[in-house]
């Protein structure tokens, strides 16, 4: 019964992290770059959100469209002016833009909306049927993996069914190749960040209604463990980084509940390192041979 | 090749994140005191800006006036203010001037902030206000000699050793026992789970007391849930615990940002419980965008009500100046400035000894002064310690009333 309860904070706190591990997964599938700065879009989503429903007193519904109409268009303005321009460039490079624009949105936030936390009232507050109830199950839970597993089935459908999929895919596999198809890379790359920072915002919402503390870094502790989720799933695989971020859930509440929660940390990321020292691509990864 | 240059890229950006985190903090506090370092001189006062000419004392103010805990520094320095314009306005031989540096709460930026103040001709201190802060400044002002008080920062590694610094507030222990008395006293039939901060010497200091008296006093404690300052923002797995042992009350001497997130999280699942904190969480009910309902009921330690009768007059100039009610930060700080104000009358300091001066002076008529302030009446030993009642209060409808 404990053990069930510990589970189920698990996956709920897991599948948060793989709605985040799947933008990440997205950006570096595709872009084949590493987005620092996705978790501070996180945050941008939860403080949109909260601002929507605080101050003009929109309902709930309303303020995650305004926070995914205004993440979106933050993710293609980002691309388009940080990470754009460095395309022909080194990887390091774009890699080091990417923790700029992650702290500059951290400082803009902290200009905008103070450094004070605030409260994040929660979004979703529906009852849940008694029997689920008993097992500690609160609504936020329910709404957040049954979002993540649609979200998962959808990406999947999309990048294998749809022509901007396709696009997507094809620009992963090789882009010049792509180009020479006619597939407009740029606006393919584009695309992608608009999915990614979309998905970030529902990312945003979601883990301010889990936890409701509100302040500039909130989105940094919940990035860093996405990323490691996306990484320990397989990075760049889609069912790899939804697989990734609940496994990372589970091992930490339940090293949490079982061993130490001041290690909680620690052993999420020395669970990472086996992993990769046993499976380097990570878990659903494909593991490619480089012809040198 | 790829695959490894993937792998040095990834640790590479690790580490720049690891740099940057750990500079980031740095950077962002730095520049915040040069934004807030500005002098509240006091309307009323007739003296001119120099300190040492027409009995005006310069007083330096240390706390965090942004970032976590913001509204512990900003509360205390704004009570501080209110005692200062009081005694400005009484035209006697002791004028103040207040000038006032941020720390974030962060012992590096405290210190910067000291010297700061040092550079500008501080006589004598208040603050830090959050312990780490205090521990770094009070050896500071220990090695300078200069006279300090502390409006909040109640662990005993303060003034150890220290002649120099006293304590307004009460000490982490002493918060602790008094805790376990109460509950002991008047909750016996309570099933007692505690979650507390085990890297934060303030929420340890308490619980570590608590505990001892607690049990010595025959009590159980059923569940000990801990978590760290990267771990605050998730309370699902220690509220499960709790719950599952069976506990009705928590006790959590802990500050107010991770107890909302306790009240809000426990709200959802549904789990039935009454919060016991200590002085870090006055301020809860302030915090914006909290739903002051699920903090209905909510026990609370601490020496200071707004709604006592002998306080109104603080409470009212408080409320007009600033717009709130004061908490229990406000009443340290307002009394940080009248124990500054009794100590100089009694030692007989003039504005134009040095600091040092002022500090010796003023040491030995510590022990002998009791200042009736805001949380009570006040005296000292000669450790820094203070002696003074409590009480435990209970939410009701948004406000605290004597439980």
């Amino acid at each position: 019964m404990v053990f069930l309860q510990y589970l189920i904070s698990g996956i709920s706190i897991g599948s948060i992290y793989a709605i985040i591990a799947l933008g990440y997964t997205m950006v570096y599938g595709i872009a084949k770059m590493l987005n620092f700065a996705h978790g501070d879009v996180i945050m941008v989503g939860g403080y949109i959100s909260f601002c929507t429903t605080s101050y003009l007193g929109l309902p709930g519904w309303v303020s995650v469209v305004f926070a995914v109409a205004v993440c979106t268009v933050l993710g293609v303005v980002i691309e388009g002016l940080a990470y754009r321009p460095l395309r022909q460039a080194g990887s390091l490079a774009v890699l080091i833009t990417a923790i700029g624009v992650s702290y500059l949105l951290q400082n803009a936030a902290q200009l905008i909306w103070g450094a004070t936390p605030k409260n994040f009232t929660s979004l979703v507050n529906f009852a849940v049927p008694e029997f689920l109830s008993r097992l500690n199950v609160s609504g936020v839970m329910l709404v957040t993996v049954v979002a993540c597993i649609v979200i998962m089935l959808g990406l999947t459908w999309f990048t294998s069914r749809t022509k901007l999929g396709k696009a997507m895919r094809a620009c992963s596999e090789d882009r010049g190749a792509a180009q020479l198809m006619g597939i407009n890379v740029n606006r393919t790359i584009s695309m992608t960040f608009a999915i990614g920072s979309a998905l970030a915002a529902i990312a945003g919402v979601l883990l301010c209604s889990y936890s409701p503390v509100l302040q500039p870094t909130t989105g940094s502790m919940p990035g860093i463990k996405a990323f490691t989720a996306a990484v320990f799933g397989g990075i760049g695989s889609i069912p790899g980084a939804f697989l990734g971020g609940v496994l990372l859930g589970i091992i930490e509440a339940m090293a949490r509940a079982y061993l130490s929660t001041n290690l909680a940390n620690s052993i999420v990321f020395a669970v990472l390192i086996i992993v990769l020292l046993v499976r380097p691509a990570g878990l659903l990864g494909k593991y490619v041979p480089e012809k040198v | 090749m790829k695959k490894k240059n993937f792998a040095a890229l990834f640790l590479a950006g690790a580490m720049c994140f690891g740099f940057l985190a750990g500079c980031g903090g740095d950077t962002g506090s730095a520049s915040d005191p040069v934004d807030s370092s500005q002098e509240v001189s006091d309307g009323g006062s007739q003296a001119s800006g120099s300190g040492t000419a027409g009995g005006t004392f310069q007083i330096g103010f240390i706390g965090p006036l942004t970032g976590n805990n913001a509204s512990y520094g900003t509360s205390a320095l704004q009570g501080a203010q209110i005692a200062v314009n009081e005694i400005n306005a009484l035209g006697g031989d002791i004028q103040f001037e207040i000038s006032f540096q941020d720390d974030v709460s962060d012992a590096e930026t405290a210190v910067n902030a000291y010297n700061t103040l040092m550079d500008g001709g501080m006589q004598m201190l208040i603050g830090p206000v959050t312990t780490g802060p205090a521990i770094s400044v009070a050896a500071e002002t220990y090695a300078d000699r200069v006279f300090a008080v502390t409006p909040s920062a109640s662990s005993l590694d303060v003034i150890d050793g220290k002649d120099n610094y006293f304590q307004i507030c009460f000490t982490d222990p002493n918060q602790g026992i008094s805790a376990a008395t109460y509950l002991s006293e008047t909750l016996p039939d309570a099933t007692v789970a505690v979650i507390y901060n085990n890297g934060d010497s303030y929420s340890t200091g308490i619980y570590e007391a608590f505990a001892e008296e607690y049990t010595a006093l025959g009590g159980e404690i059923v569940y000990t849930g801990t978590f760290t300052e990267d771990s605050q923002t998730d309370f699902s797995v220690q509220l499960t615990g709790a719950q599952n042992a069976g506990a009705d009350l928590i006790f959590a001497p802990i500050y107010y940002t991770p107890a909302s997130v306790i009240l809000t999280q426990g709200d959802a699942m549904g789990y039935d419980f009454t919060l016991f904190g200590c002085d870090g969480m006055d301020g809860i009910l302030g915090v914006e965008g909290f739903d002051t309902s699920l903090a209905e009921g909510m026990l609370l330690l601490t020496p200071f009500s707004a709604d006592l009768e002998e306080n109104a007059t603080f409470v009212d100039a408080y409320q007009e100046a600033y717009g709130s009610i004061p908490t229990q930060f406000a009443a340290d700080g307002y009394d940080c400035v009248y124990t500054l104000y009794t100590a100089l009358q009694q030692a007989g300091c003039t504005s134009d000894m040095t600091a040092e001066e002022i500090c010796d002076a003023v040491i030995p008529v510590m022990t002998q002064i009791q200042v009736d302030g805001m949380t009570g009446v006040l005296s000292w030993a000669a450790t820094g310690e203070v002696t003074k009642d409590f009480d435990v209060y209970v939410v009701e409808n948004g406000a605290y009333v004597v439980a």
